[in-house]
């Protein structure tokens, strides 16, 4: 069991890969995720999605789920 | 009400004629259609922008925009909605969005559409990178 992890456009170029795989934990939240996945405190501005909705990195995440961290949007 | 995301060429006025048409059910029924189109500026924070790559997340690009066009649905009454937007590689003047919307009045049209681009902007996760002349950079505000 796992979560997967992905990151996009200026987080993914600085970190040098597009996703991985966490062990999952009880009482995870997106923040330990980041921390977990990176070795870093989670960056001011950092934007975070828990099954490809927009979460607060404080929210829980659960076993299976897919966590996504990534700069402001800047589409249209 | 139908979303897209493509990486080839973005023809707006023929993204709208060949959805309209495909759909007899409207004809006779809308008023109105207003009709936005976002475009690539070869000036952007005061530098020229020679090319521009758009990156997005794909899955949660097109649920975020099928969320936003059920939400415009909800809060005016429209008949329906399209929204087709650009990844890859864009040139200046490239169309990078359209946004469609059909009702039978032209303020709900022009309301659902301008919702519609405007939560697009904070929504969907989309990023832009251009190629200025002094390198690539990642547009980090949306204007």
């Amino acid at each position: 069991m796992s979560i997967s992890v992905k990151y996009f456009a200026s987080i993914r170029e600085r970190l040098n890969r597009s996703e991985e795989i966490i062990e999952p934990e009880p009482g995870l939240t997106a923040a330990d995720v980041w921390t977990r996945a990176t070795g870093e405190g989670l960056p001011a501005n950092t934007l975070v999605a828990i099954n490809q909705e927009h979460a607060h990195a404080q929210h829980e995440v659960s076993d299976g789920d897919e966590v996504a961290f990534f700069p402001p949007v800047t589409g249209g | 009400m139908a979303v897209r995301v493509i990486s080839e060429t973005l023809d707006p006025w023929a993204e709208v004629g060949t959805y309209q048409q495909a759909r007899p059910a409207l004809a006779g029924r809308f008023g109105g259609t207003a009709i936005f189109v976002g475009t690539m500026r070869e000036l952007n924070q005061g530098d020229r922008v020679q090319a521009m790559t758009l990156e997005h997340y794909p899955g949660m690009t097109e649920k975020q925009l099928e969320q936003v066009c059920a939400d415009a649905a909800q809060r005016w009454q429209i008949l329906d909605s399209l929204v087709v937007h650009r990844v890859g590689a864009l040139l200046p003047n490239d169309p990078i969005v359209v946004v469609a919307v059909w009702a039978e009045h032209r303020g709900d049209a022009f309301d659902a559409c301008r919702y519609i681009i405007d939560a697009l902007k904070t929504r969907a996760p989309f990023w832009k990178q251009e190629a200025t002349e002094s390198g690539l950079r990642w547009v980090e505000k949306n204007t």
